[in-house]
């Protein structure tokens, strides 16, 4: 299939058609074990050390489903404003590919465990309502790597390597319904939902929704009709998309480019695409058209799910603060603009702050640490906030060092990259690397003379009353006690010496 | 008229990965149909007061605790495997070249 690289500008597109979104989402749960067997779930182990005869389907295993995905389910359930089945079953999902050992996935079909919910998203100040359809329960695949061929992708290589570590790990199905209307925000309503839904699964505590490790995954489906039209166009659905950012991409991506093929007269093709990372733009992959001959019937080795109703009650009394709830109580809290709280939520840094502040930090001195100095180095090393090798208490320790005079913010900075470096406590860095803010004032003094006795010429005019000369040798104090000097102590001491009234 | 044609099973042969000749197609197509008419003759007796059922015991929420157990080891899971390569089962072509 050759790929035509035509696309029409963004405004232009959307001045001539109108975009209607729908996202499915799947989200790994982080439960202890599978979903169907008690193998571990641990990301990253190596190939086929997770696995048993259930996960491997070995003649005369029997599924059992574990009772934690069910509770999870269906909080993330409630959490969305869905209804809770009183009765569903699982079902099998029949196809031939390698990734399922048992020639299906068991999931769920016209019988979902959540239905008809909703999740409201704020872009640019207005609230956008986002229809769910259905949260079921269902079992991740095994990986496959594909060895041989031109592109290193399924098509043409010469043969497949399946690891079944990850097959059997439960997967909740998030399914939007149509969105509609978003018209120019669509590519933005994709990404706040994605960034609403991965935050409302971590408040629940079901997920670590890892996008970069697979955790939380998005399918993007993207139709164009022309302005004013009743019918939608045809939907395609781009797989692949595992960064927020990128889902904001490849709804642009897709609109740019269905709109240049349907205002070349050209027809849009329902198929799955692929999301190149690189270069933003997606390639077809297998047509649907034979693909969706699934033969689901339900799974005669599994019970049907009947929740109790007073049992979903609990759960729905249990459930924590959600996501919004607690944004608007922390942005009153720390008292900081919509704008500071945008930037925060973007750069990940809300749960660091808040546990920053909750290790005694004031919210402007921890919001400081994390979106400045911490932020700059985490875009430098290219990792995620929250992975750099530091916690929220030991920040804490800083701000409190600093603001007892012991550090500067300076000093405090060769602390936070001797706490990313590794070399121990806050109070260990400072000891061993010979930071602590000079406060003997004997030494601040002897410090001074030196600088004195070497810059005659300033020092001469500070006395004759030129005042702003002092800077000169503050900077000299501060360069030779290496940054340790507390510079305010020190033009204090300067202007006193050159008996000049501060 | 039969409840199963002739193309129905050259499509389920195809799902089922099933390289049947066109005889076969004939042979398997009389055998289903007596299969699917037989089933149906259950079909005559359900009336109104018995509900669908896939299930034939009367239990629901059967479930186990989250937590893990031992499974089989790498060297144990692979053993069966036909091909293994850097610790993983070893599959033919999965898709053809691109059209």
């Amino acid at each position: 299939m050759t790929t035509t690289r035509s696309v029409m500008p963004f405004d232009e597109a959307l001045e001539r058609f109108e975009p209607v979104l729908g996202l499915e989402t799947h989200v790994e749960l982080g439960t202890e074990s599978k979903m169907f067997c008690g193998c571990p779930t641990a990301f990253g182990a190596p190939p086929n050390t997770q696995v048993c005869p259930v996960c491997l389907a070995l003649p005369g295993a029997l599924p059992v489903a574990n009772d934690q995905a069910i509770e999870s389910t269906i909080r993330i359930g409630l959490a969305l404003n869905c209804t809770i089945a009183e009765w569903c079953r699982f079902a099998r999902k029949n196809y031939f590919y390698p990734d399922m050992p048992k020639n299906y996935q068991i999931s769920q079909y016209d019988e979902p465990l959540c239905t008809d919910g909703h999740l409201d998203v704020e872009v640019d100040g207005r609230t956008v309502r986002v229809e769910i359809e259905r949260v079921h329960l269902e079992e991740d695949t095994g990986k496959s790597t594909h060895v041989g061929g031109a592109t290193g992708r399924i098509h043409g290589a010469d043969y497949s390597i399946v690891d079944y570590n990850r097959a059997g790990i439960p997967l909740v199905e998030i399914v939007t319904r149509p969105i509609a209307g978003t018209d120019r925000l669509a590519p933005e309503v994709a990404r706040a939902y994605v960034t609403e839904l991965r935050e409302l699964m971590r408040s629940l505590g079901v997920s670590d929704v890892r996008m970069e490790q697979g955790s939380l995954r998005c399918d993007v489906n993207v139709s164009l009709m022309p302005r004013g039209a009743a019918e939608w166009g045809t939907r395609t659905e781009t797989k692949n998309v595992n960064s927020l950012r990128s889902v904001e991409r490849a709804v642009r991506g897709e609109i740019e480019r269905q709109a240049a093929v349907l205002a070349d007269g050209g027809r849009i093709v329902q198929e799955t695409r692929h999301f190149h990372e690189d270069t933003g733009a997606t390639t077809s992959g297998r047509s649907k058209e034979e693909a969706q001959d699934y033969r689901y019937f339900p799974e005669p080795d599994l019970l049907p799910i009947a929740p109790a109703p007073e049992w979903v009650e609990e759960l729905r009394a249990r459930l924590p603060e959600l996501p919004t709830a607690r944004r608007r109580r922390l942005q009153a809290e720390w008292g900081v603009s919509d704008l500071d709280m945008a930037a925060m939520r973007n750069a990940d840094a809300v749960d660091l702050v808040e546990a920053t502040v909750a290790a005694g930090a004031p919210a402007a001195d921890a919001r400081k640490w994390w979106m400045g100095e911490l932020a700059r180095r985490a875009n430098e090393s290219g990792t995620a906030l929250a992975d750099l090798p530091i916690e929220p208490g030991q920040i804490a320790r800083v701000v409190e060092l600093v603001a007892s005079g012991a550090l500067t913010d300076k000093l405090a900075r060769q602390v936070l990259e001797g706490l990313l470096a590794g070399e121990g406590s806050p109070d260990e860095i400072v000891e061993a690397r010979g930071l602590r803010v000079v406060s003997d004032e004997g030494e601040l003094i002897a410090i001074i003379d030196q600088v004195l006795a070497a810059n005659t010429d300033a020092a001469d005019k500070v006395r004759a009353g030129k005042v702003a000369a002092a800077g000169a040798l503050v900077g000299g104090v501060m360069k030779a006690s290496r940054g340790k000097a507390d510079a305010a102590r020190a033009r204090e001491l300067i202007l006193q010496r050159l008996g000049v009234a501060g | 008229m039969s409840a199963i044609t002739r193309d129905e099973v050259a499509h389920l042969a195809r799902l089922s990965r099933l390289a049947l000749a066109d005889d076969e197609l004939e042979h398997y197509a009389t055998q289903l149909d007596d299969i699917i008419g037989a089933v149906a003759r259950v079909a005559e007796v359900a009336t109104d007061d018995i509900p669908p059922s896939s299930h034939a015991l009367p239990l629901t929420n059967v479930y186990r605790p989250d937590e893990v157990r031992p499974g089989l080891t790498p060297e144990q899971a692979l053993a069966a495997a036909p091909a293994v390569e850097d610790g993983r089962f070893r599959v033919p072509r999965i898709l053809g070249e691109e059209a």
